[in-house]
C-alpha cells in the first residue's frame, strides 16, 4: 500500500532532475528495490503506471532487485541469504550485518533533450575541457 | 572514460552523459527514495531533542494491544514522567480518547486510507503538543506490520508488539519491521496457558534468524497485569537520554507500582 507514497517520492525526484537538466521527456528510470527494502516491485510498478505524468508520462521503469548479502560479525565471511534468514551460511552465526539488499533508491534517469540547435549553442559557449 | 564517445573526460561524482547527436541525457544518481521523508524526520527529531523529549514509535498489527499497553504504561509512569501520545488510525478518535482518559495529552491523526504514518503527518501533530512539557512521547502507528517499517518519523526508538495470538513465526514473515525494531514486546502473554501453538522460544528464534540482537520482553496489559520488564526498559531508555525528568524527580511523587494496577 505504501508503494503509492514511494512512487510519489520517486516521481518528484525524477521531475526535479528532469527540470534541472531542461529535459523534454523522461524515457527510462532505473531504481533499485532490495528484497529487504520493504517495498514490493510489482505493486510499485503498478503504482508507477497509474501515477506517471508530466515529463515522465511515457517513461518506463526498470527495477533492479539484487540479492540480500550479509557479513558475519563472528567469522567475517560474506554470504547471500533469503530476506528472513540472515544467518551466516559459513559458520551459522546470527550476529550479522546486512551489506546489500535493503536499498530503495533512484539510480539512473535517461532523458530526451530539446532540439539540437539549443544544445549546439550551449556547447559552443562552454567548450569541453580535455585532460 | 566517457561511455558515449570514448573521450577521456573524467567522470564527475554524479554523472550526466550528454550526446547532442542523439538528443539524449543519462543522469546517474544514487538517491534514497525516502530522502524527502527522512529530511522531515530529521527535522522532527531536532524538535524532540531540543525539548528533551524521548520519542518512541510503537508498531504492530491491529489488535495486538498497543493502546492497552499505553494505558497501563501511563498509569505506571505518569507521576514520574510527563507523557503524551500521538495516535495514528485510519478513522475514529477512540484511541486518543482512551489515552486522554488516563490523564495525558493525546492527539489523533486519522490517515483516511493511508496505511502508515509519515514524518510530515507527525510534524503537523507535534506542533499541536506542548513539547517543552513532555518527557516521553509515544507515537502509536497505524496497525500494520508492513508499511510503518519504511517511514522514519523522527523517533528515537522503534518498538514492535507481537501478541501471542498472532503466531510465533511473525518475525520470519515480516522481516523488515522486526529488523527495524529496538525492542520486541510479546503482548497478551497471560493468554499463553490457553494457547497450544505459540512458543515464545520459537518467536525469539525467528527474531534471531533476522541477524539482530534485539531484546524480546513479555507483557500482559489486562488480566494478570505484567508490564514490569517493559517499564524497566522504558526507564533505562529515559535515564540514558538524561532527560529533564531527572532534574525534576526530586519534587515528583513516587510512581505507582505496576504490580498493583490490575483492576
Amino acid at each position: 500500500m505504501h508503494e503509492l507514497s514511494v512512487c510519489h517520492a520517486l516521481l518528484t525526484q525524477v521531475a526535479d532532475i528532469a527540470r534541472a537538466q531542461a529535459a523534454e521527456a523522461v524515457e527510462c528510470i532505473t531504481i533499485e528495490v532490495g528484497p529487504l527494502s520493504g517495498t514490493e516491485p510489482t505493486l510499485l510498478l503498478n503504482a508507477f503506471l497509474v501515477m506517471r505524468s508530466g515529463s515522465a508520462a511515457t517513461a518506463t521503469l526498470v527495477i533492479e532487485r539484487g540479492p540480500v548479502k550479509i557479513s558475519c560479525l563472528r567469522c567475517g565471511v560474506n554470504s547471500e541469504t533469503p530476506p528472513n534468514r540472515l544467518i551466516c551460511t559459513h559458520c551459522g552465526g546470527w550476529r550479522t550485518r546486512v551489506i546489500a539488499g535493503d536499498t530503495l533508491c533512484l539510480k539512473r534517469i535517461e532523458m530526451r533533450m530539446p532540439e539540437p540547435t539549443d544544445r549546439t549553442h550551449c556547447l559552443n559557449s562552454e567548450p569541453i575541457q580535455y585532460v | 572514460m566517457c561511455k558515449t564517445c570514448g573521450c577521456a573526460i573524467p567522470a564527475p561524482a554524479q554523472q550526466s552523459v550528454i550526446n547532442p547527436a542523439l538528443k539524449f541525457t543519462i543522469v546517474d544518481v544514487v538517491q534514497d527514495l525516502f530522502a524527502a521523508n527522512n529530511l522531515t524526520a530529521a527535522h522532527n527529531r531536532k524538535h524532540f531533542d531540543e525539548n528533551g523529549v524521548l520519542a518512541i514509535n510503537l508498531m504492530s498489527s491491529p489488535g495486538s494491544g498497543k493502546t492497552t499497553l499505553l494505558e497501563a504504561t501511563i498509569l505506571a509512569l505518569r507521576t514520574r514522567y510527563r507523557i503524551a501520545v500521538i495516535e495514528g488510525d485510519l478513522e475514529t478518535e477512540r484511541d486518543a480518547e482512551r489515552i486522554r482518559a488516563c490523564g495525558v495529552p493525546a492527539l489523533q491523526i486519522t490517515t483516511g486510507t493511508a496505511c502508515h504514518l509519515d514524518a510530515s503527518l507527525v510534524h503537523q501533530a507535534l506542533h499541536q503538543l506542548p513539547l517543552a512539557d513532555i518527557d516521553l512521547l509515544f507515537i502509536e502507528n497505524v496497525g500494520n506490520l508492513v508499511c510503518p517499517a519504511s517511514f522514519d518519523l523522527g523517533q528515537h526508538l522503534n518498538v514492535t508488539l507481537l501478541s501471542v495470538t498472532e503466531g510465533d513465526d511473525k518475525p520470519a514473515k515480516y522481516p523488515v519491521i522486526f529488523r527495524a525494531s529496538d525492542l520486541v514486546v510479546l503482548s497478551k502473554t497471560d493468554l499463553l496457558p490457553v494457547l497450544d501453538d505459540f512458543l515464545p522460544s520459537r518467536a525469539l528464534s525467528a527474531l534471531r534468524g533476522l541477524g539482530v540482537a534485539t531484546p524480546m520482553i513479555h507483557t500482559a496489559g489486562r488480566r494478570d497485569l505484567a508490564i514490569g520488564a517493559w517499564i524497566e526498559w522504558l526507564k533505562s531508555q529515559l535515564e540514558n537520554r538524561d532527560i529533564k525528568a531527572d532534574v525534576q524527580e526530586i519534587n515528583a511523587p513516587a510512581e505507582q507500582d505496576a504490580s498493583t494496577l490490575c483492576a
